[in-house]
Order: C-alpha cells, then sequence, then structure tokens
C-alpha cells in the first residue's frame, strides 16, 4: 500500500497543474447561453493546441496516451482550478473514444480530429420519453432504404443538441430480436430537415437539455459504429469507459462545494452549532470516503484493465452526497436561500437531478446487488 | 499510487484469515463469549504469531512492521469475532510505543510483544452534568499494564495498582472493566498520535465485523424463500445489502488510509483517524443492525450467532468516545475550529 503519487505521476501533476495556472481561462461570462459556449469551444481549443484534449486518446489519434492514474490526476487539478468544461465533453469523453474503439479506419479519419479541436460538436441521443431506465426497451426506429436509413422517433435529455454537428444515436433497426439485440449505433447528422431539436426547460428555470424530434432523418451506411444490430454493446462499453478517471474530478467538485460551504457557515456564524458541525462532519467523512474508494477502484481497474460494477458505488455517493451539500447550504442561507436565480438556489434545485442522472440511484444499488454481491436478479 | 495491500499484507490477511477460522469457528465464540472467558492456549498461539508486536518496534522486542499490517490482523479478528486479549494489548503497545518514556517503554513493550503481559486501555471525558465519565476499559480484567486517558494526556499503571470494576458488558466476546479514577504515571510523548493510532486500530476491527455481517446477511438474503422467491430477490432486501457495502466499503477505505497515513504521512493522520473512527463506528453498528432486519425472526434469538458481531459492533464504536465525538474533531479539523480553513 502506498498512496504516494510516483515520481513521474508527481511530475505529471507539476505540468499540468502550471500549465492551467498560466493558461486558465477564468470564470465563464454568465447569463448568455451563446456567449458561454463560446467561450467554451475558444477553451477546448487552446486545450487541444497544447495537447491536453483527447487525454486519454492514444496518441496515433490525436490524444495523448494517458495512464489512467494521469488521466485522475488531470481530471482533478480541472475541479481543482475550477476550469470550465471543453465545449465538446461528450465528444472527447464518449464519442471519439467509441469511434476509436469501434470504428472504422474512415471514420477515424472523419470524425476524431474536428472532435478534439471543438469544431464539431457531439451529442448523445440516447434516452427516450419511453425508455429511461430500461433503455434497451427503445422505439426510435430506422428503416433501411437504398444505401441509408430513415430514422424516426423522439430522443430527451439531450445536452448540447442545439449546438452539436453529430448525434451518437441509439436506434432500433430489428423489431424482432431481442431488445438488447435490435438496436444499431448510428453517428447522425444533425444539420437536416428530418432532425428538430426543442429546448427542454427543467425545474431550475433553465434549458441545459434538449428534445430531438426525428422524422425520416437520413443517415448513410458508412454512419453506423460497429455492426448493424451490435449497437447495444457498443454503447455499453462507452458508458463504462466515461467514467474511468471521472471518480476524482466528481470528488473535487464536492470538495470545492465544500468549500463554499464551510465558507458560508462562518459568514453566518454557524460555525460553533453543534448540529451544523455534526452534519458538515458527516459530509467531509462521505467525500473523504468517496476519494479514497475511487483510488481504490482506480488501483483495482489498472489491474484488471476494466472498470468493475463497484464504480457504481461513486456515483451513488457523489449523489447522496451533493444533493446533502446543497440542502445544507440552501439551508444555512435561510430566507435568501429561497430566492430565484441565487447561486446556492440554483445549485440546490440542480442537485435533485443528481440521483437520477446518468443512472438512477435506485438502478445502481440493482447493479451493485446483483454484480457485486450476486444477490438473484431483483424485481 | 498503489491503494491495495502489498504480497506480504496480502499474506497476513491470508495467514489470519485461515488461522482465525479454524480456531475460532462460531461455535467456539458462542463457547467462550457464554462462559465469558478468554484461551489462555489460543493467546498463547496467537502471541506465538507474534500477532500482539506485530506494530512494535524490532527494539522493543516486536516485529516492526506498521498500523497498516495491524489493522490487517484486527480486520480479521473482527471478522471472526474472536474472544481474546488481542485489541487491548495491541492498542495499549500502540500508546506506550507513542508516548511512553523509555522506561515505560522497556518494561512493558516487550512482555506485550510476547504476550507474556496483556494490556487495556480507556479514558475519562466529562459527561453532560460536569462530572468525570469513564469509558468502559478494553480487555481489563486480565491485563497487566493499563493506559488511561484523561485531560489530553495519558497516565500508565500496572493494573495491580488500580481499582477497577469488572463489567458485564452486552458483549461478551471481550472483558470489560471500569478504574474509578485516573492512575498512574503521565507518559511524557506524544499522546495524540498514540490515540489516533488506537482510533485506527479499533476501527479495523468494525470494518472486519461489517464485512462478516454483510456476508451473513447476503447468503441468508440469497437462500430464505418467503412468498415463493429468495428474499434477496426483493428491491427491498437487495438495497438494504447494497447499503451495508457501502458503508463497510467506506469504513475500510477510511481505516486503510488513515493506517496507511500513522506509518508513512502521520500530519494527515488526526483528521483521517477521527473519520475512520467516526465511519466505522457507525458501519460496525448499522451493518450489523441491517444485517439483523435482513434475518428477521432467527436473527433476534439467542441461538443465532450474528448477537455475537452485533453486541461487540456497538460497543467497540465507543471504546474511545462516541461516533459523535469523531465527528466533533473532524469539524474542528475541517476548518470550523479556531486554526485556519485547510485547503482541499
Amino acid at each position: 500500500m502506498d498512496l504516494t503519487l510516483t515520481d513521474s505521476e508527481a511530475a505529471f501533476r507539476d505540468e499540468v497543474r502550471s500549465w492551467l495556472e498560466e493558461n486558465h481561462p477564468g470564470p465563464s461570462p454568465e447569463g448568455d447561453d451563446q456567449a458561454e459556449f463560446g467561450f467554451r469551444r475558444a477553451w477546448q481549443k487552446r486545450m487541444h493546441e497544447a495537447g491536453w484534449a483527447g487525454l486519454s486518446w492514444p496518441e496515433e489519434y490525436g490524444g495523448r496516451g494517458a495512464t489512467l492514474i494521469e488521466q485522475s490526476i488531470f481530471n482533478e487539478e480541472l475541479a481543482r482550478q475550477r476550469v470550465p468544461l471543453p465545449a465538446n465533453v461528450l465528444g472527447l469523453v464518449m464519442g471519439g473514444p467509441v469511434v476509436i474503439a469501434h470504428g472504422n479506419e474512415s471514420q477515424k479519419e472523419r470524425y476524431l480530429e474536428p472532435i478534439l479541436s471543438g469544431d464539431e460538436i457531439w451529442c448523445q441521443g440516447f434516452s427516450e420519453p419511453e425508455s429511461g431506465s430500461d433503455l434497451a426497451s427503445l422505439k426510435t426506429r430506422a428503416v433501411k432504404a437504398n444505401g441509408s436509413w430513415k430514422v424516426t422517433g423522439q430522443k430527451v435529455w439531450t445536452t448540447y443538441a442545439h449546438e452539436a454537428k453529430y448525434c451518437m444515436l441509439l436506434a432500433r433497426t430489428d423489431q424482432d430480436a431481442p431488445k438488447h439485440k435490435g438496436i444499431t449505433y448510428f453517428i447522425l447528422d444533425m444539420d437536416q430537415p428530418g432532425v428538430e431539436v426543442r429546448p427542454l426547460r427543467q425545474l431550475t428555470g433553465e434549458a441545459e437539455f434538449n428534445e430531438i424530434f426525428l422524422e425520416e432523418a437520413e443517415v448513410p451506411d458508412e454512419n453506423i459504429v460497429g455492426e448493424v444490430g451490435a449497437g447495444w454493446q457498443v454503447a455499453i462499453t462507452t458508458l463504462m469507459f466515461e467514467r474511468a478517471g471521472l471518480g476524482a474530478a466528481a470528488v473535487m467538485g464536492l470538495k470545492r462545494t465544500m468549500e463554499d460551504l464551510l465558507a458560508l457557515v462562518r459568514e453566518r456564524g454557524l460555525d460553533g452549532d453543534p448540529v451544523i458541525r455534526q452534519r458538515i462532519a458527516e459530509l467531509q467523512i462521505g467525500i473523504e470516503a468517496m476519494r479514497l474508494g475511487s483510488l481504490r477502484a482506480l488501483t483495482q481497474t489498472m489491474k484488471t484493465g476494466i472498470p468493475g460494477p463497484e464504480g457504481s458505488l461513486s456515483k451513488w455517493q457523489w449523489a447522496d452526497y451533493n444533493q446533502a451539500l446543497t440542502e445544507l447550504g440552501n439551508e444555512v442561507l435561510g430566507p435568501e436561500g429561497m430566492r430565484v436565480g441565487t447561486d446556492w438556489s440554483y445549485r440546490f434545485l440542480r442537485s435533485r437531478a443528481n440521483s437520477i442522472e446518468g443512472g438512477t440511484t435506485e438502478v445502481l444499488k440493482n447493479i451493485i446487488a446483483e454484480r457485486v454481491l450476486g444477490l438473484p436478479r431483483l424485481r | 499510487m498503489n491503494f491495495d495491500l502489498n504480497d506480504e499484507q496480502q499474506e497476513i490477511r491470508r495467514t489470519a484469515h485461515e488461522f482465525l477460522a479454524s480456531r475460532f469457528p462460531p461455535s467456539k465464540v458462542r463457547e467462550l463469549a457464554e462462559a465469558r472467558s478468554y484461551d489462555d492456549a489460543l493467546w498463547k498461539e496467537i502471541a506465538e504469531l507474534g500477532w500482539p508486536g506485530i506494530a512494535i518496534d524490532e527494539d522493543d522486542g516486536g516485529q516492526g512492521l506498521g498500523v497498516v499490517e495491524l489493522a490487517v490482523l484486527l480486520e480479521e479478528a473482527g471478522y471472526a469475532c474472536a474472544p481474546s486479549p488481542l485489541l487491548g494489548s495491541a492498542g495499549a503497545a500502540l500508546v506506550i510505543s507513542a508516548a511512553g518514556s523509555n522506561e515505560q517503554r522497556a518494561e512493558w513493550l516487550p512482555k506485550l510483544a510476547s504476550g507474556e503481559a496483556t494490556g487495556s486501555f480507556g479514558g475519562f471525558g466529562q459527561a453532560a452534568n460536569g462530572e468525570a465519565e469513564g469509558t468502559l476499559f478494553c480487555d481489563l480484567p486480565t491485563a497487566d499494564v493499563v493506559v488511561t486517558f484523561h485531560h489530553g494526556g495519558a497516565f500508565l499503571a500496572p493494573a495491580s495498582e488500580l481499582d477497577f470494576e469488572t463489567i458485564e458488558a452486552i458483549d461478551a466476546t471481550r472483558s470489560y472493566g471500569l478504574i474509578t479514577e485516573p492512575t498512574g504515571d503521565p507518559m511524557p510523548g506524544d499522546v495524540d498520535g498514540g490515540r489516533d493510532r488506537l482510533a485506527v486500530a479499533i476501527a479495523a476491527e468494525l470494518t472486519g465485523i461489517a464485512q462478516r455481517t454483510m456476508e451473513m446477511a447476503v447468503e441468508y438474503a440469497r437462500e430464505r424463500q418467503q412468498f415463493g422467491r429468495p428474499i434477496g430477490a426483493y428491491q427491498a432486501v437487495g438495497h438494504r445489502c447494497a447499503a451495508m457495502l457501502l458503508a463497510t466499503e467506506e469504513s475500510r477505505s477510511l481505516s486503510y488510509y488513515a493506517a496507511w497515513t500513522a506509518d508513512a504521512e502521520p500530519e494527515s493522520l488526526p483528521i483521517a483517524a477521527a473519520m475512520a473512527g467516526a465511519r466505522a463506528a457507525d458501519a460496525g453498528w448499522q451493518v450489523p443492525a441491517s444485517a439483523l432486519q435482513v434475518f428477521g425472526g432467527i436473527g433476534f434469538t439467542w441461538e443465532h450467532d450474528l448477537q455475537f458481531w452485533l453486541k461487540r459492533g456497538r460497543v467497540a464504536g465507543r471504546l474511545l468516545g462516541t461516533p459523535r465525538d469523531h465527528r466533533e474533531r473532524v469539524a474542528d479539523l475541517s476548518g470550523l475550529g479556531s486554526g485556519e480553513p485547510v485547503p482541499a
């Protein structure tokens, strides 16, 4: 057992840290979505020029071939310095890795570079109104027609759809096959008449997500990733690797929120309140347990090469602790916390989605019970 | 960065697991608990394996390994619920090693390391009504030497010089006592460091208790049939088991990290030990209690073995103060104390 960074890991951290200190773009512009997205595009471009975009991608595809621990260090530093997200976050963590793992040579040639540079933004069309946790029941269908496919259906909770050039789309290509086997993974060009994007206003008041309505949208054969009917496997491998190395960033995000909360508690003169002290301590302990659990999982993944189902624990912890942190912040603020548009009232409301997005806590518990503990299939 | 036991530590775990499983099967735990006694021959075997002295310096007659190795042993001891004076002895030795004078070390550490003498620890705090209140002293009735924490300091005394009372605690797998007042010679060294290491040792044992009771519950949930299917197929039960895993793993991560800081990064030990102490005490009670709910009626019977882990977990989690006390210390060290805030 040795939790210190090796010399090369420490050198990597120092390199990342000093580059970020010199190149930090400052806080994102607020209140103007267009301006904010443009700011993030510019930031991604700067990261790409310095070779930091696509850190985990192999060098032959323009990445850095970083190890898992380096990815973890990198993401932790980003969160530590409160660096804005790159514009094409879904392309970088999902779209690109899928093309690298399952795409053919001409797809790699065509898509990877513009993902890294942020010139072509990607979005993800998985969830549907009737297919949330039971994703494999999705109904959007693609019908073959002369070297291309016509896609009809509806997708929901699509981030960046209004900015995106391409959509990672799961659609049913075989109505008769078992539900996991009849799905194909497409790269859909968003810029065509059969695709309509509508903003989806959420309970915080803003529209962070979209709905996509597809009416005979066209996808050529060459935009299929993997085999026809193998889309579920393609999607699953992406989802597994999506989380690798992200645990550290999630923990650092919680630590930043905790810092803000501690400052608020002191400012309000509540640092001597025994109940607040107990709740703060409980959350500090939870966040630290999550940090350490992520490091243990990282050690295991580096040994076996595959992220295990234990990753579900981190997602569960993150949702629980972030909700508890923002609730406490909101409570400490008193009446001010009830006002629309304050930082804490926003965080408090936004965190309600944490236990739903990216796998509900209930589904995560099912995964843990079945795949880690070996209990029978739950119902 | 490698957050896993190394090969040697894995070997210690394997050996301890097998030894304890063969010497302390649940029938033996029950026999000793019902008699409220330890088995001298088994203690002799444990001593010959070098366990009481595993974290004692070689110069003081020990094996010279670290708190991580001791944590491995104690996790396994908790897993087995083994009745023996290991925690009292190894715990007292941790404090004497950190805080004892040269004379105190020379007098007691070699004997504790060899198992010829056994130890005990406990402390005094202040009750809500302002009066001094002693904690239960672990392994006191059979101990030769006793560490007493009092007002931020610690005292060391031969048991023969103490007035004490044997307590029949709810946990019958270990012996406990109360002393009437702090007694002994002051310990001049790093008392806080000793106390933190002790908190880590207890946390490791509690992790083992949580692990074992989780396994018992999961095994039962796979087999027990109601309404025509295993109860583990119901989400209400399955999700309860998932929560037991989370509590156990949090306890384990925090305990091993704290043990590692004790050996390799002592400046991080105080908050790490307080965090481990709090979470392990919670897990060491909540997981067995949750397991009891999975077992239902059978788990509530005297005949069922779960009670030994349940009761030991409850008592062990309060040996050096309550989880609330540990959390209070975490708050203090997190920037809600008088000091400067700790940066993330």
